[in-house]
């Protein structure tokens, strides 16, 4: 799939998506301010967001292209690229960072096949990617693997983990 | 998930007393436990009457900067010819902070509970609680219970039969540190890039779609309740130091101790006692080296800094740091602070909104000079260097992150010099680090 073919847009937003979009309307003043939501769902749905879907939501809240792309690539969370069936984030930050968190990303990146930080296995299963912070400092290392938080994640504890992730 | 600890007799659970209760996040369990009693009675009270009742407990703003909430709400405008509109800052991401997580994963309608009166209060009739993308599990369970708030009619059109209006909207981030900034914040509700705003206007003036906006932090909101119960005087009582620092405070601590986890304490507790007592001190054969108290943008303390110091707003300042979230990050004697000040200025490099010229060039050119000093490249003259930089992102742009990433590295050269000339003479094994 190509990140910039806009042709053969199928819309994201018909049924029970569209009926998800609508009902956020009266919670807001306005339209712009349905974006991140707007956003999520298409991350959600389609679990990246394409230049079609980008073009989508602008279409949705009249709001422009390129309006919509600035707003998506100041927030990191949201992939502009396909990403593996399973995204793991891994917390590296100072807390995390000088409690072993650097080993459990090897571990990761061993395990998983990915080889690089922000790269999809081979079999299209995994992205592994380094963030900041995950507001769970106390439990290290913290990792979020789709929607799941994993505390206290250990190098040897690493391979368990992925085979809950076919 | 080993946590919540059993609590510790030097806690005092105001907040937390039922963390690790699963049935505490329903309605129904929620009510069992006292809940929306407060809201009852808020009710009943004049909107000024409630914000001079939590002016009298003394409550500050638990985010960071220890405003006094009473005062912020009455700033707001009195007249209603406009909406008013309550944000609640669910965006904890500051490095070492991890208490606001607990309130959602635990007590929802605590907060939930906290926004309705807090809306009564400065005359609004929306909440928008803004949560960081990265929180799944509290969004997911703070989402029911604002289902089921207005399932049981707490919220909504004519919440608890008041006739008056209150809702709660759970807006998602997505991986955004500044969106914490409460102007920020806005912005990003509003669909727009997390840019800060310049203040003035203030967000009481001008703040969210251009109405009278209040923002406050997770653990403000949530102790409301517990003052609207049983009284600012009551409140005002906690306090085991300063009349200034009044009430109970989430501490997160992580780190080398023994126990990490979020622990809850009265306001003035001896910061010896909380590392020791509480949290078990450091692992066998280490000792203390180095405490951040209070999220990573607070200056770093020194074992005799923490030696005498309470936990509290006053006290931390006087003993050379702040409170600030009540993040703190306790390092031992394996610690190379060269490193976890280059992390810092790492994340803050990665976090900034690159509005302004001296944080977006300052925090990068910073967290380089640091990689190069650990990669044993680095030149004598670089720590005047961290230094200056320094110097030009403090108070030089429109919000304080740049400010944030300065006050490690100056507390750092300051009072841990023996681990940055270590970097410089050759003494420490040298360490790659990725750019």
């Amino acid at each position: 799939v190509s990140a910039h073919d806009t042709a053969a847009h199928d819309p994201v937003f018909a049924g029970d998506v569209l009926a998800k979009l609508e009902a956020l309307y009266p919670k807001y003043p306005d339209k712009r301010s349905l974006l991140l939501p707007a956003l999520w769902l298409v991350q959600e749905t389609r679990g990246w967001i394409s230049d079609g879907s980008l073009a989508e939501v602008a279409e949705k809240l009249d709001l422009t292209p390129a309006y919509v792309r600035g707003v998506v690539t100041f927030y990191t969370m949201y992939h502009t690229h396909p990403v593996g069936r399973h995204f793991i984030q891994v917390c590296t930050t100072s807390p995390c960072g000088m409690c072993g968190a650097g080993d459990v990303v090897q571990a990761l990146l061993q395990h998983t096949g990915c080889g690089d930080l922000g790269a999809t296995s081979p079999d299209g299963r995994f992205t592994v990617s380094e963030v900041e912070c995950l507001g769970a400092c106390g439990f290290v290392t913290p990792v979020i693997i789709d929607d799941d938080f994993i505390d206290s994640v250990m190098p040897e504890l690493v391979p368990d983990i992925l085979a809950r992730y076919p | 998930m080993g946590y919540p600890h059993p609590i510790h007799p030097k806690e005092t659970p105001v907040l937390s007393k039922h963390f690790g209760e699963v049935a505490a996040r329903s309605y129904a369990g929620w009510v069992e436990r006292g809940g929306y009693v407060a809201l009852k009675k808020a009710i009943g009270m004049a909107p000024d009457d409630i914000i001079n009742e939590v002016k009298a407990s003394g409550l500050r703003g638990r985010g960071g900067a220890g405003f006094p909430t009473g005062m912020k709400w009455s700033f707001m405008p009195k007249d209603t010819t406009r909406p008013h509109y309550l944000c609640c800052n669910a965006d904890e991401s500051e490095p070492g902070t991890f208490k606001d997580r607990e309130i959602l994963r635990w007590t929802p309608h605590a907060l939930i509970e906290g926004c309705a009166i807090a809306q009564l209060a400065i005359r609004a009739e929306m909440t928008y609680i803004y949560i960081r993308g990265e929180f799944t599990e509290p969004y997911h369970i703070l989402m029911r219970a604002v289902d089921e708030a207005y399932a049981n009619g707490v919220l909504g059109a004519d919440a608890l039969g008041s006739g008056k209006r209150i809702d709660v909207v759970v807006h998602r981030g997505a991986g955004a540190y500044i969106c914490g900034e409460e102007t920020a914040m806005m912005n990003s509700i509003e669909g727009r890039r997390g840019n800060p705003r310049i203040k003035p206007p203030f967000p009481a003036v001008a703040g969210l779609f251009g109405m009278p906006t209040t923002i406050n932090n997770v653990e403000t909101l949530a102790a409301v309740p517990a003052i609207i119960n049983h009284g600012a005087a009551w409140y005002a009582t906690l306090s085991l130091s300063s009349p200034k620092s009044t009430g109970t405070k989430l501490i997160s601590v992580c780190g080398h101790v023994q126990r990490p986890g979020t622990y809850e304490i009265t306001l003035g507790l001896p910061m010896k006692e909380l590392i020791y007592d509480l949290c078990g001190g450091m692992r066998p054969g280490h000792t203390l080296k180095a405490v951040i108290p209070g999220g990573a943008s607070v200056p770093i303390m020194t074992p005799d800094e923490v030696e005498s110091c309470p936990t509290d707003y006053e006290g931390i300042v006087a003993h050379g740091s702040m409170l600030g979230s009540g993040g703190m990050i306790v390092m031992d004697d394996s610690t190379d602070l060269v490193y976890v000040i280059m992390r810092l200025a790492r994340f803050f490099a990665h976090e900034s909104c690159a509005q302004c010229t001296n944080c977006r060039e300052g925090t990068a050119w910073t967290t380089r000079v640091l990689e190069r000093l650990l990669a044993g490249e680095g030149k004598a003259s670089d720590l005047d260097l961290l230094l200056d930089l320094a110097e030009n992102m403090t108070g030089k742009t429109i919000c304080v992150l740049s400010d944030s990433c300065a006050a490690p590295v100056v507390s750092g050269i300051q009072k841990f010099r023996a681990d940055f000339d270590a970097c410089l003479n050759g003494s420490r094994p040298t360490v790659t680090v990725g750019a």
